[in-house]
């Protein structure tokens, strides 16, 4: 039974709430009562200024001017700026369609966040609704054109984040698949693109997509600054997806290519047939991880000046008219990072677990 | 695949045989495939030749050599306007590897100290450490430098300095520490040095020789490096230099400029959550029927944590805490954002100064490549003694 509940097959059984036992667990010994006695003693001193600066003495509407007569947050500023600190310079009017892609895409993930739903299907999906995000962003169906030089803010981190991961998907897998494989002149490049891209800084990358890629391109041709950065990011992305994919295929015995070989199936079949469907289960939670931290890098982007959130953020405190109020910009930054990735990684648990127990 | 290996003959195959085993089937599509790929460099190569011709730059090297007119803000090594461009990517390399290391030390000791206090029974310390880590790690560590530069910048005037404890001043000029001064310090201290990391070695030969447990060895040298620490008092009121205000400014101490010390203070929190999941994981992959076991063997806590978990949850906490050091190693190049010359800073100012960018990104490239190696090759070695040391082969 024990080992069931470590395992998590079976729920412990569940305890009554008891304000003794809880008291005993925070003052039971002199060594829980000087920790906890510490810890509310930390708190003392930060949370009272920190609510004051919060709501007592915040200012939740007004000017900058109303703001800088009381000492706490500006709250006003992100009522003001809300608007640009999602959409950046994307043209106001228009702003329909970037709100519209940050639907699109939330809903696109979580309807892929959903097990029930996992099928062939979903590689129809991603690149539809994916490139339907990049018609209207562009404005190629619905005019007017926007150029991708004033797109910004939350669309940007996501459409960016979205599509290089799923262009890396293909890619990582090939990469994958080369490194576990006995043609020695492609496998040694496998290793060398991964391993040259695994330790090279992204914003390293990020500079060669800025710098490098404009000059090799042949003569007259040009692409936007967003779309060099997504094409590296995607070939940045794919080295570390393609590690985890190997450590999927890692856990397919050998044998088992064996058998279906010595069954007649070819290398694409045994391969589509019993080696992928097993080890992209294995590594699922590993991917989500691994999207999360892709998440949490696109705000690199702000280094070579594309407007992310978070840059947009940061250009909202630095407009004249609301001068230095960094710390509510990055506060609301912060949160819509947190709320995404606690999100995702509470997802990712549920997922181990949900997976763990199917395979019993 | 072993088909020549598995009957014996009269010979052993030979290179080409190995060498054809080593390039597997379809050797033909493969040396296409890799034609293919090299044509594609040829020509990317061939279009960044060119663009360098209708620019006007000359490809190569030599501009490394070429006066660099620019300053760097601060640096291990003395730089000013008109040294060479490669002592400016030196000075760029210097700065990126103290804070690495130095982040690597704090993110470590954070980690390790928060790891174990989310293992705590005591529920108030575990969910407030929870909190931090969570908040950490799930918000971007631009975001959190950002977060840091600005309140390094909001520090009042060196007039004004916030002190903790009179030991750190807080001032919008920077963070000033007490420092040491090697120069001051009397003979007695570095033979007394010499002797402790003597000593130290000398045990270590025998822990090696007896096999004794990997504990004493950590213990050996934590004490070793507490010694070195204290070392300095030797040398009395000399040696030291503690910061304090004088006038309008505050002298003695170390100065570290605000965008260093953001730079580190957000490196080792950021890690350090990464660090503390580790340490946690680690010391929870041993089975709870060990410490029963222990425990019924008569082991006290301490005993069971050095002798039994400690050295197995090590080989599950050493090389997750390698690539969370090579991650670290690579998003020191964050400083660019906030203005802290590290190598990246150096590398961007010096493609566009020159227009040789193509030449500096691959030696930014190559430098990162080569650092890489070596600190996975150090972690490797020394994780192939944790794995060893504990009588089980991998």
């Amino acid at each position: 039974m024990s080992a069931d509940i470590d395992a998590g097959l079976v729920r412990p059984p569940l305890r009554r709430f008891s304000p003794a036992r809880v008291f005993y667990r925070l003052f039971g010994t002199p060594l829980n009562a000087a920790i906890s006695l510490g810890v509310l003693l930390a708190l003392a001193f930060v949370v009272p200024p920190l609510l004051r600066w919060a709501l007592w003495d915040a200012t939740f509407s007004g000017t900058a001017q109303d703001c800088a007569a009381r000492s706490g947050a500006c709250w006003a500023f992100i009522g003001n700026k809300l608007r640009f600190i999602l959409f950046a310079f994307y043209p106001p009017e228009l702003q329909w369609r970037p709100a519209l892609v940050v639907g699109l895409i939330l809903g696109l993930i979580g309807f892929s966040l959903w097990p029930r739903l996992w099928s062939a299907r979903l590689l129809v999906v991603w690149p539809l609704v994916l490139g339907l995000c990049w018609l209207l962003l562009s404005g190629i169906v619905v005019s007017p054109r926007v150029s991708s030089n004033q797109w910004g803010g939350l669309p940007v981190t996501l459409f960016v984040w979205s599509t290089c991961f799923a262009a890396s998907f293909p890619l990582a897998l090939g990469f994958a698949l080369l490194r576990r494989s006995r043609l020695g002149l492609l496998r040694i490049f496998a290793v060398a693109f991964i391993e040259g891209m695994r330790a090279t800084p992204m914003v390293a990358i990020l500079y060669v997509a800025m710098l490098i890629v404009p000059m090799a391109l042949p003569g007259g041709a040009f692409l936007d600054k967003t779309v060099r950065a997504m094409i590296m990011i995607t070939l940045f992305w794919s080295s570390y997806l393609a590690e985890v994919l190997r450590a999927g295929l890692q856990t397919i015995p050998r044998g088992q290519e064996e058998a279906a070989s010595a069954l007649g199936l070819g290398y694409w079949r045994t391969m589509q047939m019993i080696v992928l469907p097993q080890a992209l289960r294995v590594v699922i939670p590993g991917i989500v991880n691994l999207a999360i931290g892709f998440l949490l890098a696109t705000s690199l982007l702000a280094v070579i000046g594309i407007f992310d959130i978070l840059n947009a953020a940061r250009a909202a405190a630095i407009d004249p008219q609301w001068l230095g109020f960094y710390d509510e910009a990055y506060l609301l930054v912060g949160v819509i990072f947190l709320l995404l990735c606690t999100a995702g990684s509470r997802y990712s648990r549920w997922l181990e677990r949900r997976l763990a127990v199917a395979s019993h | 695949m072993s088909r020549e290996t598995a009957v014996p003959g009269l010979e052993k195959p030979g290179i080409l045989a190995r060498a054809r085993q080593w390039v597997g089937p379809q050797p033909l599509a493969q040396g296409l495939a890799c034609a293919g790929f090299l044509l594609l460099l040829v020509w990317l190569g061939q279009n960044t030749a060119q663009t360098m011709a209708r620019i006007g730059v000359t490809p190569g090297f030599d501009f490394l050599s070429r006066a660099a007119n620019f300053a760097i803000g601060e640096g291990v090594i003395p730089f000013s306007p008109g040294d060479p461009y490669f002592r400016a990517i030196l000075v760029g390399l210097l700065n990126t590897l103290k804070v690495a290391v130095l982040g690597c030390v704090f993110a470590t000791l954070l980690g390790v100290l928060f790891g174990v206090a989310g293992l705590s029974g005591n529920p108030l310390l575990r969910g407030i450490v929870r909190l931090y880590i969570e908040v950490v790690r799930n918000t971007p560590l631009l975001l959190q430098l950002f977060f840091w530069i600005a309140v390094a910048k909001a520090f009042p005037a060196p007039r004004q300095a916030i002190g903790i404890f009179d030991v750190i001043l807080l001032s919008n000029r920077g963070v000033f520490v007490p420092s040491a001064d090697p120069a001051a310090l009397p003979l007695s201290a570095w033979l007394l040095g010499l002797v402790l990391v003597g000593a130290w070695v000398a045990l270590m030969l025998v822990v090696r020789a007896r096999r004794w447990p990997l504990s004493v060895s950590i213990f050996a040298t934590l004490a070793l490096l507490g010694a070195l620490a204290l070392l300095p008092l030797l040398g009395g009121a000399g040696a030291f230099s503690m910061p304090e205000l004088k006038g309008f400014n505050i002298r003695g101490g170390a100065a570290l400029t605000p965008e260093f010390a953001a730079l580190l203070v957000g490196l080792s929190v950021k890690f350090s959550a990464a660090i503390a999941e580790i340490v946690r994981a680690g010391i929870q992959s041993v089975n709870r029927g060990q410490w029963e076991a222990a425990r019924a063997l008569g082991l006290g806590p301490g005993r069971i944590m050095r002798l039994v978990v400690l050295p197995q949850a090590l080989r599950v906490i050493t090389p997750l805490t390698t690539s969370s050091y090579l991650d670290l190693i690579k998003d020191s190049s964050l400083a660019v954002a906030i203005g802290y010359p590290d190598l990246v800073s150096v590398i961007n100012t010096t493609a566009n100064t020159t227009g040789q960018s193509f030449e500096a990104l691959a030696i930014l490239v190559g430098i990162y490549v080569v650092l890489n190696l070596f600190a996975s090759l150090l972690m490797n070695i020394y994780n192939a003694r944790v794995a060893l040391r504990g009588g089980v082969a991998r």
